[in-house]
């Protein structure tokens, strides 16, 4: 990821500095690296059908993200959360202005080992056990009386993750607040082989990593007291997948929207979002979603 | 010196320069000007990050604490975890380097006719030669499952399958040190142990190894050193849980995992984790550079030199 962010800032510099001599073909993205498989999806198929536009896609993470945004380095930035007041703040200082498009969703996955029988579903409640700082929970019988007495191995996404802060955040009740002894990994491959090789583990990451190692892990079913609900695009788009399912955005600058060039990619990436969302794995943003993005995009290019 | 007797000018001296002399002598020195500048390059980009972070952590902190949580709320910096994950994996390593690699030698100096060397030497080079990554795999995807079938529990993130293999990686590095300082013993101090009637183990074990133990030592050192600095196995057999823990069936996180695994992700330049990586270096390089000293101080110390 380290490199891919080195690469993209020396596109960024190189594109900041051809620029201004006029060509001004290169769209800027940088941000959560949930999202940023899907910007770069869009812009591949953008890219065949519109050349001589490039979109680098960065991925500094949302907040990272946000603050290159907000001090206008970037035009468009990823986010796997929505823009947080201080950052809004920091955008209005710059006088950046911005329009927030929800693009797609993602149904944050609970994980266990396939051997696991007994937690085919989990309470809310059960969950902010297991994760709370300092928690205690040592083995499953601790999270409940039935469940047998198996060691439980907690993995789970690093601290720069924007899952990271969306699960805390839900979970837990406040973001980045997390219990420290458990495989942290940034790569969401470490947390598969770690769930599929060990009995009594389990993980959370975006629903696409669960999709694509179904053979190797096994989703559990959350109960926001509301019954079980497992995920599955169905049940994030509908809302029902509470309180882990989360919509992804692109927030573009206002002003970098009078260029045609970046104009055009959003209403490709909107047009063809549901198709864009299937290539890369994610859930696809909802039909009321998309007339909102529209309308929005609208709005603020017509400014 | 030149005849001054005689009308010829016939000397040894080159009758001009030869700027080609000079400029292999300057490219030459520049090829050996390359490691020092790049050690001191390295010091010097990891002591400003370093020295920020302990202008902003108390070096007590670090050093004696034993919670390592800094990429966390309210994060702690005590190093101890990782120093003692450093330290147990390294110690497994050494236990299958150190045995295998001397034995090979030994063999290899001793024993072995050329026929069975000429097989035996290129298959340590192909261990050498082997990347680390692929090591890592190996002890993740095989190693691991291996030592859960034979019945030893341990969780799929393991100190001792990451000890193990790496040990395995440091045999050739033990194994072909070692065998460069015994082949250097003079063949006059074996041929006067046969003579007194010694066997062939009474001469290996008793002759040449003493009088190749600072070579030996050195390779030792080495493997230790290199133990010590290795980042990719550890990062995907041994995970990273930084633990404090002599319990070689579950996960501890050594100081170079950290580092690799910190650097993956997004951690924003300037910030207190960011600089918490060029601590965990420096203090890594410490040791390394310790070790060496150690080592060479050793070598001199047993050294036996012969003519």
């Amino acid at each position: 990821m380290r490199t891919a962010l080195v690469i993209g800032l020396l596109a960024a510099v190189l594109a900041s500095g051809c620029g201004g001599g006029g060509g001004g073909q290169t769209i800027l993205a940088d941000g959560s690296s949930t999202v940023g498989p899907f910007t770069t999806r869009a812009a591949e198929s953008f890219k065949q059908e519109n050349s001589g536009v490039d979109v680098t896609v960065g991925i500094s993470g949302t907040g990272g993200g946000f603050e290159r945004f907000c001090a206008g380095e970037t035009d468009l930035s990823n986010a796997s959360r929505p823009i947080e007041e201080d950052e809004q703040q920091l955008c209005a200082d710059a006088g950046v202005e911005y329009v927030e498009l929800p693009v797609a969703n993602d149904a944050l996955t609970v994980v266990v080992n396939p051997a696991n029988d007994w937690a085919t579903c989990l309470t809310v409640e059960q969950l902010r056990s297991i994760w709370e700082p300092r928690s205690t929970v040592k083995s499953w019988r601790d999270v409940d009386a039935s469940f047998p007495n198996e060691p439980l191995r907690l993995y789970g996404p690093g601290t720069d993750s924007g899952t990271f802060d969306y699960f805390t955040g839900e979970i837990v009740g406040e973001e980045g607040e997390s219990r420290t002894d458990y495989q942290a990994s940034e790569d969401d491959n470490v947390i598969v082989e770690g769930v599929s090789g060990d009995n009594g583990a389990l993980g959370y990451f975006g629903f696409s990593y669960y999709e694509g190692n179904q053979d190797r892990v096994k989703a559990v079913e959350v109960d926001d007291g509301s019954g079980c609900i497992a995920p599955s695009a169905q049940a994030a788009q509908d809302g029902t997948y509470t309180p882990l399912s989360r919509p992804l955005f692109v927030y573009a600058k206002t002003s970098s929207l009078q260029r045609s060039e970046v104009a055009e990619f959003l209403r490709y990436m909107l047009d063809n979002g549901a198709e864009i969302a299937e290539q890369a794995q994610f859930v696809p943003a909802t039909s009321e979603q998309l007339t909102d993005a529209n309308a929005r995009l609208d709005a603020a290019i017509g400014q | 010196m030149a005849v001054h007797d005689s009308a010829a000018p016939l000397t040894l001296r080159a009758p001009r320069r030869r700027y080609s002399e000079d400029i292999v002598r300057i490219v030459l020195l520049m090829a050996a000007f390359v490691s020092v500048v790049t050690t001191f390059a390295i010091i010097i980009s990891l002591l400003r990050p370093a020295i920020e972070f302990f202008t902003e952590i108390s070096p007590w902190e670090f050093f004696a604490g034993t919670t390592w949580t800094p990429l966390f709320l309210e994060g702690e910096f005590g190093v101890v975890p990782l120093l003692v994950g450093t330290l147990v994996i390294t110690f497994w390593a050494c236990l299958v380097a150190i045995p295998c690699g001397l034995g090979t030698a030994i063999f290899l100096s001793e024993y072995a006719n050329p026929r069975v060397r000429a097989v035996l030497k290129p298959v340590l080079e192909v261990l050498a030669g082997i990347p680390t990554i692929v090591y890592g795999y190996f002890a993740l995807t095989f190693f691991t499952p291996f030592l859960r079938d034979i019945g030893v529990q341990v969780e799929i993130f393991n100190v001792l399958a990451a000890g193990l293999v790496m040990g395995v990686m440091l045999i050739p590095l033990v194994a072909s040190l070692s065998e460069d300082a015994m082949f250097a013993v003079p063949n006059e101090l074996r041929d006067g142990g046969y003579a007194l009637g010694a066997t062939r183990r009474q001469v290996a074990t008793r002759i040449v190894v003493p009088a190749a133990t600072s070579g030996i030592v050195a390779s030792f050192v080495l493997a230790i050193s290199r133990g010590i600095g290795e980042t990719m196995i550890v990062l995907i057999a041994a995970g990273q849980l930084a633990q404090i823990s002599a319990d070689p069936r579950v996960s501890l996180e050594t100081m170079t995992a950290f580092i690799g695994a910190t650097a993956q992700g997004d951690v924003p330049t300037g910030s207190i984790e960011y600089k918490t990586i060029f601590a965990v270096g420096l203090a890594l390089f410490v040791i390394t550079l310790a070790m060496n000293i150690v080592s060479i101080r050793l070598v001199r110390r047993f050294r036996e030199v012969y003519e």
